[in-house]
């Protein structure tokens, strides 16, 4: 009986690291920067190019950063929600990701505006700054400018729920 | 045969055509660190690629990045910190060594003893089973 003990652990082990290993979503990948300062930005507001945006504008504040930009389909499917976190109170910043700025200003005309003001990031520096590689992503960031939370992929009322709103109340109550 | 050669021509120019447009450096031996370093940087749009292979947008981003932090005299170690500063670790496929990555790096050499153990083991036990078949 012994002698299959030990191939049977190994299997368990195995299936083990397997069973977790099909659970885990590969894009999923923690940001480093979680508990770090928000990376310093100041860039053209899109809708006014000769106003900027930037890290200061966010001091004092629990904000949003929502890397956004036409091209992307699946910002689309979260826009209605930030529009209605947007109307509850919730100060939401844009980074317009490597965007045209006509389109930009299109989608906002017809889709409306959650945005206090939307960050135009052009090149695409930014984005390396705050480690954004697929939009939409959103940064919840701390009236101290600590980045409390990265969410991957549209932000929805579950999401939101689960990930966003304990941590806003776990560190206002520090404050 | 000659079109076999002019197919397989043809193909391997497509596929180069698919891949990474990549501006590299004049002088030939900083191109190679170049091409070293983002050979072995992930995209992590992609994934399965490095940012030299992929076609993606956000792949060239980096790339320009890595360009222009090598333009600023940063080494090879500065640059793969400035990516997993901001992507993680994930970023390099040549992972730093610490407590998460111990398995990861170890799992080759545990494998190795452990598969030895058990050939070991094997052999020793056929060793002392010929004798008996021999009297049976």
């Amino acid at each position: 009986m012994s002698r299959y003990a030990i191939p049977v652990i190994i299997l368990l082990v195995l299936g083990g690291f397997f069973l977790r290993g099909l659970g885990l979503n590969p894009t999923y990948i923690e940001s480093p920067l979680i508990g770090k300062p928000a990376p310093e930005f100041s860039l053209p507001d899109l809708i006014d190019p000769s106003a900027n945006v930037s890290t200061s504008d966010l001091v004092g504040q629990f904000t949003l950063l929502n890397v956004w930009g036409t091209w992307c389909p699946e910002c689309r499917n979260e826009h209605d929600f930030l529009l209605s976190l947007a109307r509850s109170g919730m100060p939401i910043y844009g980074l317009n990701w490597k965007d045209e700025r006509d389109k930009a200003l299109e989608w906002l005309e017809v889709l409306g505006d959650p945005y206090v003001a939307s960050a135009a990031d052009v090149i695409g520096d930014v984005a390396i700054d705050f480690g954004v590689y697929g939009a939409p992503e959103t940064f919840l960031i701390g009236p101290d400018l600590t980045v409390l939370q990265k969410h991957i992929s549209p932000l929805t009322p579950e999401v939101w729920e689960t990930r966003f709103v304990p941590l806003i109340e776990e560190h206002s109550g520090k404050r | 045969m000659y079109r076999i050669l002019l197919l397989s021509g043809l193909l391997i120019g497509i596929v180069q055509f698919a891949g990474a447009q990549i501006e590299g450096f004049d002088d030939s031996a900083v191109d190679e660190r170049y091409r070293d370093l983002i050979h072995t940087i992930r995209c992590m749009k992609c994934q399965n690629q490095s940012i030299a292979e992929s076609p993606v947008d956000q792949a060239s981003d980096l790339r320009r990045q890595v360009r222009e932090l090598m333009l600023d005299g940063r080494s090879d170690g500065e640059i793969r910190t400035y990516l997993a500063d901001r992507y993680g670790d994930f970023i390099n496929y040549r992972p730093p060594l610490k407590p998460t990555t111990w398995l990861l790096w170890g799992a080759p050499a545990l494998l190795l003893i452990g598969g030895g153990v058990v050939f070991v083991r094997i052999l020793r036990d056929r060793l002392q089973q010929p004798l008996d078949e021999d009297i049976g």
